[in-house]
C-alpha cells in the first residue's frame, strides 16, 4: 500500500527533464499530457472552425466563388475530420488524462508511458493529416470516405492516402489510450471508491473507453482494406471483382455508431459534473445516470445500419435498426430528466461552466429529437443526405460536445492552472456561442427539408435556399467572434485570471481537494472515500444526507496535502501552489513517481518515419528504417523499470 | 499495443483496486478489443466467400476460361492440419514454460519458453511456405477476393505470431541473462494468455476458412 508516507528524502541534482522544454518531451505525467491535450485539441478546433467559416462564406448566397469544387471538397472533408478526430475526441483525452487520476484518487494512469506514446501519436497523426494541405492534396472524399468512391480508380491523387494513414496513426493513439483507462479505472481507484461512488464523468470515461476498444477494430479494418485495395491493389472494394459495395458501409458504420457516443459521452459526465456543483444538490438518480451510459453504449452498436437506410436493405432490415434506434432515445432522455431534475429545487448559481452545461441539455435536447426523427425509415429517405441531417449532427455536436467540453474547460481551468477564467468574457462567449450557434444550425433544418443537398459547393438562386443560408453565415460569424473571445479569455486567464484555491466552486468530488495545479503526486496521502460527494460531506453534509455512506459513519474524507494535514480539508485559497516548492517534492515526501522519458516520442518518430514512407512513392527502405527506429524505441522503453530503482 | 502495454513492469509497491496486476487487466482489455479485430476480418472473408469472379478457388478446381490452364483447389488442408497441430503443442509448452516460471525452475522455463518459440516459429515456417505455394500456384493477392480476403486474415494472424515469438525470444533472452523467477510469473503469465489468445484465433480460422467448404 502507498498510503504511508515514508520520511522526507534530500532533493536530488535537478534533470534535464525536469525543466523546459525537455519537461514537457518526456512527461509521463497525466497532469501535463492532459494539457498537451487540451492546447493541441484546441488549436485543431481553430483550424476545424475556419474550415467551416470558409465553407460558409462560400454558401453565403448562390453560386458563391470563394473557392473551387475541389477545395470545398477538401474543406468539408477536412472540417469533419479534424472536428471529429482531432478537437472534440482529443478534448476530451484532455479531461481523461487529467481528470480520471485526479478523480479516483491516484497519483498517475495505470501506463503512464503508453500515456505520454498515445498522445505523440495523436499528435503524430494529426499534423500528417493536415500536411496534406501542402501538397495541394488535402483529403476530399468526406469525414466517412465512402468506398468504392475512394479507391484508387476514382480518387487517383494523395489526398484519401492522407486519409487512411493519417486515420491509422490516430486509431492507434485512441486504441492505446483505451486500454490504458480502463485499466486506470478498474484497477486504480482509492480505498472506498467502489464503482457506484465514481464521479459520473470517471463513470462516463469508462464506458467511453470499452466504446473505442470495441468499435475501433472495424474501423482499422475498414481501413486496412481500404490501404490495400489504394497502395497494393486488392480487390476488397472493387466491385469488378465481385465486392460488395456496402461492405466499406457496414464497417464504417460499426465503428462510426459508437463513435457519436465516444464523442458525447464524455460532455455527458461533465455536465454531470458541473450541474450538481451549481445546484448544490447531488446529481438527481446516480445509478440511473449510470445504467443509462451503460445502456447508450450498448445500444450503440446496434443501430449502425440507421446510417444506410437509403442503401435499400429492406423492411426488415430497415424496421429492426429504426426500433433500436428509438430505443436509444429512452435512456438517453432519461440522462436530460436526471439532468433537470438535478436543477430542480437546487439554489443555483448562473456561471459560465452552468451556462455552458444548461446548452448542452437545451440543444442536444433538439438534437436529439430530429435524431428520433431520422430514425424513422420513411422519414430519414425524405432527410437524407439533405441539410437537415447537417442541421441536426451539429445540434448534437456542436450543441452537445462541444457545449459540454466547454463546461468542462471553464470548470476545470482553474484546477489545472489554478487560475479562475474571467467570467464577464465567459459569458460574453456564452451567449453570444448560444445564439450563433442557433442562427447557423437552426435554418439548415429548413434549407434541408426545402430539398438543399449537403456537400454541394454552390447552388442557384430561387431555390427558396437563400435566406437560410445567409442567416447561416451570419451565424457561422458570430461563432467566430465568440471563439476569439474565448481564445482572449484562456490566454489572459492563463497569465493573470484570479487565484483559484483549491475548491472555487464549492464542488463534491475529491479533485477539488488537492491544490490548484495539483502537485507532480496529485495526493500526498492516498484519500480513503466513504460516498459520492466526500467534499460535501466535509463542508457541507447537509447536502449529502440523501446519498449512501460507507456503515462507518464516518463522513470525513481523509486528504492529506503534504503531510500537514489530516482528517480535514484545507479551506480553499490556503494551498494554492503559488510558487515552485510551495508544497513538498514527491521526492521530498519519499514517493516514487515515474521517470521521464522521450522513449515514446521517439517511438511515435519510428512509426512518422515509415508513414511518410509509405506515402512518399512507397519508399521501402524508409519504412524499414522507421519500422526499426520503432522497435528499438520500444524496446528500449520496455526494458527499462518505469520508476527509478530504489 | 500489448507488449507497450505489458511492460509498463509490474510494481509490487503499488496497491491496485482488484488486487491483480494492471498487465493482466490491460491484455483482457487488448484482447477483447483484438476479437473484434479478428471478426471483422473473418466476417469479410465469410461474406466474400464463392464471390470471386475468378480462380483460383480454396476448395474447387477452376478453369481459365481465357487460357485454359487448369487450377487445383488451391488450398492444402493436411499440411495446414500439420501446422495446426505445431501451433496448438506450442501452447501446450506456453503452459508448461509458464508453470516452470511459477516454480522458480530455471532449466525448464529455459527449455519450454523456447520450445513455444521453435513451435511458433516452425507454424511461420509452414504459413511461408503455404503462402510463396499459393503464389506459384497462381493466387497472389490481387487476384480476387479470395486471394485479397485470405492472405489478409492469415497474413494479420501471422503478424501476431510473428511478435509473439519475438516477444518469447526476448523473455528467453531475459531468462539467459538474470533468470526468470517466481517474480517474473506474471510477465509470463501475460504473454500466455496473448499467445493463447492468437491460438485460438488460428481454430477458428482453420475451421473456417479450412475445413468447412
Amino acid at each position: 500500500m502507498a498510503t504511508t508516507v515514508a520520511a522526507p528524502r534530500a532533493a536530488g541534482p535537478k534533470h534535464k527533464y525536469e525543466s523546459g522544454i525537455w519537461s514537457w518531451l518526456a512527461t509521463t505525467d497525466h497532469k501535463r499530457i492532459g494539457q498537451l491535450y487540451l492546447y493541441t485539441a484546441l488549436a485543431w478546433f481553430l483550424v476545424g472552425g475556419i474550415e467551416a467559416f470558409i465553407i460558409r462564406l462560400q454558401l453565403y448566397g448562390p453560386n458563391g466563388r470563394i473557392v473551387s469544387a475541389e477545395t470545398y471538397n477538401q474543406l468539408f472533408t477536412m472540417h469533419g475530420t479534424t472536428m471529429i478526430f482531432m478537437a472534440i475526441m482529443p478534448l476530451s483525452a484532455a479531461f481523461f488524462n487529467f481528470l480520471v487520476p485526479l478523480q479516483i484518487g491516484a497519483r498517475d494512469v495505470a501506463f503512464p508511458r503508453l500515456n505520454a506514446f498515445s498522445y505523440w501519436v495523436f499528435l503524430a497523426g494529426s499534423i500528417f493529416m493536415n500536411v496534406s494541405w501542402l501538397f495541394h492534396a488535402a483529403p476530399d472524399g468526406g469525414w466517412f470516405a465512402y468506398a468504392p468512391l475512394n479507391t484508387r480508380v476514382y480518387s487517383p491523387g494523395l489526398n484519401m492516402d492522407f486519409w487512411v494513414i493519417g486515420l491509422q496513426i490516430l486509431g492507434l493513439s485512441s486504441l492505446a489510450a483505451g486500454f490504458n483507462f480502463i485499466t486506470t479505472i478498474i484497477n486504480m481507484r482509492a480505498p472506498g471508491m467502489h464503482f457506484m461512488r465514481m464521479p459520473v464523468f470517471t463513470w462516463a470515461t469508462f464506458v467511453t473507453q470499452f466504446l473505442i476498444v470495441l468499435s475501433f477494430p472495424f474501423i482499422t479494418v475498414a481501413v486496412t482494406f481500404l490501404l490495400f485495395d489504394r497502395f497494393f491493389g486488392t480487390n476488397f472494394y472493387e466491385i469488378a471483382a465481385g465486392a460488395d459495395p456496402l461492405l466499406w458501409q457496414h464497417l464504417f458504420w460499426l465503428f462510426g455508431h459508437p463513435e457519436v457516443y465516444i464523442l458525447i459521452l464524455p460532455a455527458f459526465g461533465l455536465v454531470s459534473e458541473v450541474l450538481p456543483t451549481f445546484s448544490r444538490k447531488p446529481l438527481f438518480g446516480y445509478p440511473v445516470m449510470v445504467y443509462s451510459l451503460i445502456l447508450i453504449a450498448f445500444l450503440g452498436f446496434g443501430v449502425w445500419a440507421h446510417h444506410m437506410f437509403a442503401v435499400g436493405m429492406g423492411p426488415i432490415a430497415d424496421s429492426i435498426f429504426g426500433i433500436t434506434t428509438m430505443l436509444i432515445a429512452i435512456p438517453t432522455g432519461v440522462k436530460i430528466f436526471n439532468w433537470l431534475g438535478t436543477m430542480w429545487g437546487g439554489s443555483l448559481r448562473f456561471t459560465t461552466p452552468m451556462l455552458f452545461a444548461i446548452g448542452l441539455v437545451s440543444l442536444f435536447t433538439i438534437g436529439g429529437i430530429s435524431g428520433v426523427m431520422h430514425s424513422s425509415p420513411p422519414s430519414d429517405l425524405q432527410q437524407t443526405d439533405s441539410y437537415f441531417v447537417v442541421a441536426h449532427f451539429h445540434y448534437v455536436l456542436f450543441g452537445g460536445s462541444m457545449m459540454g467540453l466547454f463546461a468542462g474547460i471553464y470548470y476545470y481551468f482553474p484546477k489545472i492552472t489554478g487560475r479562475l477564467m474571467s467570467e464577464t468574457l465567459g459569458k460574453w462567449h456564452f451567449w453570444l456561442t448560444f445564439i450563433g450557434m442557433n442562427l447557423t444550425f437552426f435554418p439548415m433544418h429548413f434549407a434541408g427539408l426545402d430539398g438543399m443537398p449537403r456537400r454541394i459547393w454552390q447552388y442557384d438562386a430561387n431555390q427558396g435556399w437563400d435566406v437560410d443560408n445567409h442567416i447561416s453565415t451570419i451565424g457561422a460569424a458570430i461563432l467566430v467572434v465568440a471563439t476569439l473571445i474565448f481564445v482572449i479569455n484562456l490566454v489572459r486567464s492563463r497569465r493573470s485570471g484570479a487565484r483559484a484555491g483549491n475548491d472555487p466552486w464549492g464542488a463534491p468530488t475529491i479533485e477539488w481537494s488537492i491544490p490548484s495545479p495539483p502537485p507532480a503526486y496529485n495526493y500526498a496521502t492516498i484519500p480513503t472515500v466513504r460516498s459520492r460527494y466526500p467534499m460535501w460531506d466535509m463542508k457541507a453534509p447537509e447536502l449529502t444526507a440523501s446519498v449512501p455512506h460507507s456503515p462507518a459513519g464516518e463522513k470525513e474524507v481523509t486528504v492529506k496535502v503534504g503531510g500537514a494535514t489530516a482528517g480535514h480539508i484545507e479551506t480553499p485559497a490556503d494551498t494554492q501552489l503559488n510558487a515552485e516548492n510551495a508544497h513538498p517534492s514527491a521526492h521530498e515526501l519519499g514517493i516514487v513517481m515515474p521517470t521521464p522519458t522521450i522513449k515514446p516520442l521517439l517511438a511515435t518518430l519510428g512509426l512518422c518515419v515509415s508513414f511518410f514512407g509509405l506515402i512518399w512513392h512507397r519508399h521501402v527502405p524508409i519504412i524499414i528504417l522507421g519500422g526499426v527506429i520503432f522497435v528499438a524505441a520500444l524496446y528500449a522503453w520496455l526494458l527499462t523499470p518505469l520508476e527509478p530503482e530504489h | 499495443m500489448a507488449t507497450a502495454a505489458l511492460a509498463e513492469a509490474h510494481d509490487e509497491h503499488h496497491y491496485t483496486s482488484t488486487g491483480l496486476p494492471h498487465t493482466k487487466i490491460a491484455i483482457w482489455a487488448f484482447i477483447g478489443s483484438e476479437c473484434f479485430f479478428f471478426a471483422s476480418l473473418i466476417a469479410t472473408y465469410l461474406i466474400y466467400k464463392g464471390r470471386s469472379v475468378v480462380g483460383p478457388f480454396p476448395h474447387t478446381p477452376w478453369v481459365d476460361p481465357a487460357t485454359g490452364q487448369h487450377f487445383k483447389p488451391i488450398l492444402n488442408i493436411p499440411v495446414t492440419s500439420a501446422s495446426t497441430f505445431v501451433l496448438l503443442m506450442s501452447s501446450l509448452a506456453m503452459v508448461l514454460a509458464h508453470s516452470a516460471v511459477v516454480r522458480g525452475d530455471r532449466k525448464w522455463s529455459k527449455i519450454w519458453l523456447a520450445s513455444t518459440a521453435l513451435l511458433g516459429a516452425t507454424f511461420l515456417g509452414f504459413q511461408a511456405y503455404e503462402f510463396t505455394s499459393f503464389v506459384h500456384e497462381g493466387l497472389k493477392i490481387t487476384t480476387n477476393l479470395f486471394g485479397s480476403t485470405f492472405f489478409t486474415l492469415t497474413g494479420f494472424h501471422g503478424a501476431h505470431v510473428t511478435a509473439g515469438v519475438l516477444w518469447l525470444v526476448t523473455m528467453l533472452f531475459i531468462d539467459f541473462k538474470r533468470g526468470l523467477g517466481p517474480r517474473d510469473a506474471i510477465n509470463v503469465d501475460v504473454m500466455a494468455l496473448y499467445w493463447h489468445f492468437v491460438d485460438v484465433v488460428w481454430i477458428a480460422i482453420f475451421t473456417l476458412v479450412y475445413l468447412i467448404q
